[in-house]
């Protein structure tokens, strides 16, 4: 099964020696074409993965290898398992996608448009794709400054504050990031006289709780700016409003999807002690962000920003799904990524399009379309579903299980989570109904021209990629299914054996202080509740064991 | 030692083809007829790049000469080649500059050339007085170079500013000199090291308050926090080429100087300075972060961020041991790359008498020259510590170094620091990108040499950041040799 030439690199590297070949094209039409050419060669490319991966094991696959900077023990290493694989196949997906969407929209200086989007392609596949850590935030930094430029120079009016807000946020978590991931190389290599930067090594570590907890908080800060977690969400916004369509659809599909990958990549598997120790403050945040995005959805006279707000709420059932420690809420959480990918991108391609014509999109501008753009008003409506969790549709599947997962460990916060899903429904109908349905308010909408073939190009595979996971989501679960799975039983054992251990030590010490201060009492120590340290302490032994 | 008589002259090789081009220079435009001046700057880029090759060909070497006033080792000859390496840039920046100015060529690059004589000097000291001689001469003629346009204002008061205050620390430095001198009865620095470790000197108040002078002394050349208050206007003042070398050249000679007098002669009064940089490390990335943020003048503001650069070298200084001597090696490199490229731009675009040096001046010039903007948008980059680029990782090499001594809140603080610094390096890009172009755009003052530096500069920023693997590996293994006891 060893594939003819590096797989990964290619798909990683593919778009960036399309950006160069595009600094060197003359005429921009030219451009665009190669962009497309390029954009889809990688997605098609990147469909070998998916269909030669071997499901039956968590190991990484297509596993790649070369030095980098071998003095630190830093290396090109890229891998993929059940998790990055689909997020990789989402990314190359919507490439082709957001190009095609730009063809028109984009009329200044489109040749920079489409390097900036190129180079943004490699970043993500390589955040992905990454198995060392310093290429992981070399990369994951490195998404940042085709970003920034999509959203401050092709970007709305206040699109210099977004941008530089989106920079700047983004920044401060990863930064933290980088001092933990030093401080997580160091002790690794005081433990074992190893300098590495390889995730799989650095999993070895058993690192105490107290050291875990600060380094989990590094993490969990860039991943939580990235997602965005309420109450870190207010970049998103913003930055969403501003940028051109291409940017929103590839800042909702993907970038924000990195921060959630973070969670279970890294989060979850170096740190199972303090992830599983924060289980209930971040589920709280979670279901926070859930309700709290779906009000704010509600209220909303811009549908771009409707849809931004409803990213916030989506994403925070990804988060409940994945600190639910289970495998129906883990595998739930990666699919929905997904599912939010493709309908939330979908959803910014259909604004972008309404946009492009209209030069609007306040709710109120807009009524009776589905008589005026039959055909849009049909696409937008199977979307607006899949994005709220329509049976039979993509969005459901992901969240079913994403709740049947939280049911089990976290029952409270799955119920008031399964609130966002009605009101999912009220915020996303509501604003259907006002800008397809009744009358026709405002006359300048009647001369609204209907999908064109491009347009229908770029939508109809986004529906039926939504139709095939909501029917037939098996292809995608059974890739996920033994890696998540891996992760799940990682947390479980290694948290429940650092809390045993945790409390028999604190329970040491207490009978010790208990001994000295009582030394001929030993009947007060059944009162002191010492039987059950004694039992923690023996289960302790026995999972360490 | 015996490298002495085996090596002879030819280890300080570099150092003398620098001198005697300097006065080869001057010579040749005394002589020179009138209308023929033109000739000064190639004859000093070859002198440069003899002196170069002659750095590295010496690579590997370790010996001292003159009975131990010079050193040849890595250290010593890392930094003379990054020495050589900022004035072959800042040389090829000057040669329109400087006709147009109406500088004096002959003077002009052969002072450049004493600076960079005093500059190898400094890193090349086995002695203190050697160091201070070379600190001397460089300082000298840079207080000379900074005020070449007598007929500018501001650069009158630029080379007054410097004088003053330099020949004030340097007043500090001597007297730590003497200090130390009357505590262990030598200035050699191994035998300083030899002596304070033998007679138990650690403690000895003469040499406290000797380590300290020559913080303040050090400091002034490093443009560290509390000692920075002339960079500002001094870098305003003086011509853009020279700011570009003062801000590269000189400072790394003074980290050059610093780190071999306090990693060798002081080595045993770690434990006495090493919360001092790491008070002037926090110190000197805040003041300077902060201040950069409303700089309007695009030079002003590159010298607060070379304020700041100096804090995150302290930590590499805080963190001392061969990781941070390493991280100052590799940090000193790859700022000198792409801090003379932001210089690059800044003298490409500028205009005759203090034109075009506001940052609203860039406004829309990075669609309109596609190239310049994307090496400014580089440069700027890598300034801030993003990756792929040099500054990634010299950052990431100190950062680490730091963490690996157990420093994670100085760190911590530095990593918040390059957030601040990332608000005002964004600054000329949002302009040069995401505003047009003001009606009024200047014509570019770019010839074939000032590319050949931006370029050179360009190509050193990305491949310091995505191949550092080897320059990093030489790095190392000089910095190891200063600590082999």
């Amino acid at each position: 099964m060893e594939p003819l030439f590096p797989l990964l690199s290619t798909i990683i590297f593919l778009p960036s020696l399309g950006a160069l070949l595009a600094f060197l094209i003359g005429s921009e039409e030219l451009v665009k074409r190669m962009a497309l050419l390029t954009t889809t060669l990688t997605f098609l490319i990147s469909l070998i993965p998916f269909f030669l991966f071997d499901p039956s094991t968590a190991a990484m696959q297509f596993f790649e290898r070369a030095d980098w900077i071998p003095a630190l023990g830093i290396s090109y290493e890229v891998g993929v398992d059940g998790i990055s694989l689909l997020l990789i196949i989402l990314t190359t997906f919507l490439m082709p996608l957001t190009v095609l969407s730009s063809w028109d929209s984009v009329h200044e200086r489109s040749r920079e448009f489409l390097i900036c989007l190129l180079f943004l392609e490699s970043g993500m596949v390589g955040v992905f794709a990454a198995v060392d850590l310093f290429l992981f935030y070399v990369f994951w930094e490195a998404t940042l400054i085709p970003m920034y430029f999509l959203i401050g120079v092709w970007g709305g009016p206040r699109r210099v504050y977004a941008a530089v807000k989106f920079m700047l946020y983004t920044m401060a978590g990863s930064l933290l990031m980088l001092v933990a991931i030093l401080a997580l190389y160091f002790l690794h290599r005081q433990a074992t006289g190893d300098a590495t930067f390889n995730l799989f090594q650095l999993l070895q570590l058993d690192l105490p709780l107290g050291t875990q907890r600060w380094l989990f908080l590094a993490f969990f800060l860039a991943f939580a700016i990235k997602v965005p977690l309420f109450p870190f969400h207010t970049w998103l916004p913003d930055a969403h409003v501003e940028a051109p369509t291409a940017g929103s659809v590839l800042l909702a599909g993907v970038l924000l999807k990195m921060g959630t990958y973070g969670f279970v990549r890294f989060c979850l598997p170096l740190f199972p002690a303090a992830s599983f120790e924060a289980t209930h403050i971040i589920a709280a945040l979670a279901v926070v962000g859930i309700i709290y995005g779906a009000l704010m959805a509600l209220v909303q006279t811009d549908i771009k920003k409707l849809v931004a707000y409803s990213s916030v709420s989506h994403l925070g059932f990804v988060v409940l799904g994945i600190f639910a420690f289970t495998s129906q809420g883990l595998d739930g959480a990666v699919l929905q990524m997904v599912n939010h990918g493709v309908s939330t991108g979908a959803l910014f391609l259909l604004v972008g399009m309404i946009y492009d014509r209209r030069h609007s999109r306040l709710i109120a501008d807009f009524g009776g379309l589905a008589k005026i753009v039959p055909l849009f008003a049909a696409f937008f409506l199977v979307v607006s579903l899949s994005s709220l969790g329509l049976p039979g549709l993509n969005g459901f599947v992901g969240e079913f299980l994403i709740l049947l997962g939280a049911f089990r460990t976290l029952p409270t916060y799955a119920v008031i989570g399964a609130v966002g899903v009605i009101l999912a429904a009220v915020y996303m109908l509501w604003m259907y109904q006002r800008v397809m349905f009744g009358e026709v308010t405002h006359e300048e909408n009647r001369h609204l021209r209907d999908l064109n073939l491009r347009e229908l190009t770029v939508l109809v595979p986004v529906v039926l990629v939504i139709v095939w996971i909501g029917v037939y989501p098996q292809p995608f679960l059974k890739r996920l299914e033994v890696s998540t799975g891996a992760i799940v039983e990682r947390v479980n054992t290694m948290a429940r054996t650092h809390t045993a251990q945790t409390r028999a030590a604190s329970c040491l010490r207490l009978e010790r202080s208990r001994m000295r201060t009582l030394p001929h009492d030993t009947g007060h120590g059944r009162r002191f509740g010492l039987l059950p340290c004694r039992e923690s302490r023996g289960r302790a032994r026995e999972t360490e064991g | 030692m015996s490298g002495v008589e085996t090596i002879g002259l030819i280890g300080f090789l570099p150092a003398l083809l620098v001198g005697t081009f300097a006065v080869v220079v001057l010579m040749v435009d005394l002589f020179s007829p009138a209308g023929q001046r033109a000739n000064a700057g190639l004859i000093t880029l070859i002198g440069i790049g003899l002196g170069l090759w002659a750095a590295v060909r010496l690579w590997g070497t370790d010996a001292t000469l003159f009975g131990g006033m010079i050193v040849v080792d890595a250290p010593s000859l890392w930094f003379q080649v990054v020495f050589l390496v900022v004035t072959f840039i800042t040389v090829l920046l000057s040669m329109q500059y400087a006709a147009e100015e109406g500088l004096e060529q002959g003077e002009y690059y052969a002072l450049l050339l004493f600076a960079l004589l005093g500059a190898m000097l400094m890193a090349a000291g086995g002695d203190l007085l050697v160091i201070f001689l070379g600190l001397e001469i460089m300082s000298l003629a840079q207080y000379v170079l900074a005020g070449m346009r007598h007929n500018v204002l501001k650069s009158s008061e630029s080379a007054l500013k410097y004088f003053l205050l330099g020949a004030f620390a340097t007043g500090f430095l001597l007297y730590g000199i003497s200090l130390l001198y009357g505590a262990t009865g030598t200035t050699n620095l191994t035998a300083i090291t030899t002596a304070v470790r033998e007679g138990g000197l650690a403690d000895h108040p003469l040499l406290t308050i000797g380590m300290g002078l020559m913080v303040v002394g050090f400091g002034f050349k490093i443009a560290a926090v509390p000692f920075h208050m002339w960079t500002p206007d001094v870098y305003e003042g003086a011509p853009t080429p020279v700011t570009a070398f003062m801000s590269t050249g000189v400072k790394a000679a003074g980290f050059a100087a610093l780190a071999r007098v306090f990693l060798t002669a002081l080595s045993d009064l770690q434990g006495s300075w090493t919360p001092i940089f790491w008070g002037m490390a926090v110190l000197t990335m805040v003041v300077g972060n902060v201040a950069a943020i409303t700089q309007p003048n695009i030079k002003r503001m590159l010298a607060y961020s070379s304020i700041a650069h100096a804090g995150y070298l302290l930590i590499a200084m805080a963190a001392a041991g061969p990781a941070g001597l390493t991280g100052l090696l590799f940090y000193l490199l790859a700022y000198a790359f792409m801090n003379l490229g932001a210089f690059a731009v800044v003298v490409a675009l500028e205009q005759r008498e203090d034109r075009h040096l506001l940052l609203e001046d860039y406004g829309g010039l990075g669609f309109r020259y596609p190239l310049l903007g994307l090496a400014m948008a580089l440069f700027m980059f890598s300034l801030s510590g993003l990756p792929p680029t040099a500054g990634f990782m010299a950052k990431f090499y100190v950062f680490s170094a730091a963490v690996e001594q157990g420093y994670i809140v100085l760190v911590v603080i530095g990593v918040l620091n390059s957030l601040i610094s990332l608000y005002y390096y964004l600054r000329p890009i949002v302009l040069m990108y995401m505003q047009e172009p003001k009606a009024e755009v200047p014509a570019l003052r770019l010839n074939p040499f000032l590319v050949t530096g931006l370029v050179l500069a360009l190509l050193g920023t990305l491949h310091l950041g995505l191949f550092p693997s080897r320059l990093l590996g030489l790095a190392q293994a000089a910095a190891q040799g200063l600590f082999v006891p």
